[in-house]
């Protein structure tokens, strides 16, 4: 039985989804790279963007949301073939479940341009992103959300910290490894060209995130109204805490910095966002924000590893953090909606790793052998003149600003 | 003739374009510029990454001026554009052989 109301939140929360990848996360990322590289990568999250909503079309949702295997989806939904104009969500149409379900998986592989930016050839880019989506994301999205294994399992993931954040941040640290680092790096590296932009960007995927989080209840009741609150919570405490620390170790709070926390506090209350109250918002915020904060300097400084926009630190590490807190601060006294009968919240929190680990094995086995195949069919680096010069004259032959 | 080149703060430009105007200067030309001299660079951090920024934002203003004023231009420039901090810049001189005003032909101190 379709309901109106949860029909119209949902058609609006899908809206903001999208727009958090166009042009949200586009210009978030664009004003992190050199003037040179602007519209590579803002072409980049469009052009995924286009072949994500086809391939979803074609093939992911069929694999993600039809069937009951325990791993994977069939095929009976391959085009919406058996998906009428009158086809049912829950109370929503099955058009419209789609297409939100389809906004996840247009974010989910722009998330790990941030990973390849200023170095990639565009060929790899598509071909990634092709691969991706129907080795990485619909099998995991099948486990978690389309009723596969650990749905069965009992593992809570509100709104992608394992499916999203999680798949996309390990995705990124793999590619980062097997593409090598930008030249230059660390030392010869240029600052982010636009700071402005990265906030610009930032805010735009704030409030987008309300689509995302509030909008995976389905419903417009509670549990979107809570997760609305809780999402803005965690994203301000986050926010708060960089800039806290950057203050604190360097004398001077950087807007670069406020903003990351602001993402980090997102990516770490989704898995959560359904599930707890304001203070787990406050709590993931904190958490989100510290542990987000290590971990960028953990892989740039101590694994001297080139992804570049720091995907896996921010969006991984905060998923996966999220995805573990969900099983504490879900408990009442936190003003959760409390776990299932007779479970402990030891035995939650072993589901949740399971859910994280086997996502990470499965994630980066399938990101090795895409990178592998992709490196095969199109190459994966620009040649060294090129990365120099610049992705955007080299690789699309335009320049984004002009003298 | 001389040209006169200074190279300011950025946020010495408007004290500077005002006070030579009271000297009575025809007009100026201004170039974002960036360099370095004894200050170097500075470093600026993102996300805990330290980048050293080699060149720093200055103004370079550039004026050719009648013989007569130019002494009192360099000491106007000198005296506005100070802050008795490292930074404050530089200011050259040359002789002009010729100036040439493109609209009407006419040359040297009447093109100014």
């Amino acid at each position: 039985m379709i309901n109106s109301g949860d029909t119209s939140w949902i058609l609006t929360a899908t809206a903001l989804v999208l727009f958090m990848t166009m042009p949200g996360l586009a210009l978030f990322y664009a004003g992190l790279v050199r003037s040179k590289n602007i519209l590579s990568v803002l072409m980049h999250c469009a052009a995924i963007c286009c072949l994500a909503s086809v391939i979803w079309l074609a093939i992911g949702y069929s694999l993600a949301f039809s069937g009951d295997g325990a791993y994977i989806g069939d095929l009976s939904k391959v085009f919406l073939s058996d998906v009428t104009r009158d086809s049912v969500s829950g109370t929503i149409p099955e058009s419209l479940f789609f297409s939100f379900q389809m906004t996840f998986a247009v974010i989910t592989p722009a998330l790990i341009v941030g990973a390849y930016v200023e170095r990639i050839k565009f060929g790899a880019v598509l071909m990634i992103t092709s691969l991706w989506l129907v080795l990485v994301y619909a099998p995991v999205c099948h486990w978690v959300w389309g009723g596969g294994w650990l749905s069965e399992l009992g593992v809570y993931d509100f709104a992608g910290g394992i499916v999203v954040h999680v798949t996309a941040g390990v995705s990124a640290l793999v590619i980062a490894k097997m593409l090598g680092n930008r030249s230059g790096y660390p030392d010869q590296i240029q600052p982010p060209h636009a700071p402005w932009m990265v906030m610009v960007g930032a805010s735009m995927l704030w409030v987008g995130w309300f689509g995302f989080n509030a909008g995976s209840a389905l419903t417009a009741g509670t549990d979107a109204s809570m997760a609305l609150l809780v999402t803005h919570i965690s994203a301000a405490t986050a926010s708060l805490v960089w800039l806290i620390i950057e203050w604190l170790r360097f004398g001077k709070p950087s807007l670069v910095g406020l903003v990351t926390g602001t993402i980090a506090g997102l990516a770490t209350v989704t898995p959560a966002s359904g599930f707890i109250g304001p203070m787990g918002g406050f709590i993931c915020g904190l958490a989100g924000g510290i542990v987000c904060y290590y971990c960028v300097d953990l892989v740039k400084v101590k694994f001297n590893l080139d992804d570049s926009l720091d995907v896996f630190a921010v969006h991984g590490v905060g998923g996966a953090t999220g995805t573990l807190l969900v099983a504490i601060l879900i408990l009442p006294i936190f003003a959760g909606v409390g776990l299932g009968e007779g479970v402990s919240v030891f035995n939650q929190i072993v589901v949740q790793a399971t859910g994280i680990i086997s996502t990470v094995i499965w994630t980066v086995l399938a990101t090795t052998a895409i990178v592998l195949i992709t490196k095969k069919v199109t190459g994966l680096r620009v040649d060294d003149e090129d990365e120099i010069e610049g992705l955007d004259y080299k690789a699309h032959g335009e320049t984004g600003y002009k003298l | 003739m001389k040209m006169i080149t200074a190279i300011i703060q950025t946020h010495k430009l408007d004290d500077v374009r005002e006070s030579l105007n009271e000297v009575g200067i025809m007009g100026m030309t201004v170039t974002e510029a960036k360099g370095f001299g004894r200050t170097k660079g500075h470093t600026e951090i993102y996300r805990g990454a330290e980048y050293q920024i080699n060149y720093i934002p200055k103004f370079k203003i550039e004026l050719v001026v009648e013989d007569s004023i130019e002494e009192k231009v360099i000491e106007t420039i000198s005296k506005t554009a100070k802050t008795g901090k490292i930074g404050d810049g530089k200011i050259f001189v040359w002789d002009i052989e010729t100036a040439i005003r493109i609209r009407t032909g006419e040359t040297d101190e009447q093109a100014l």
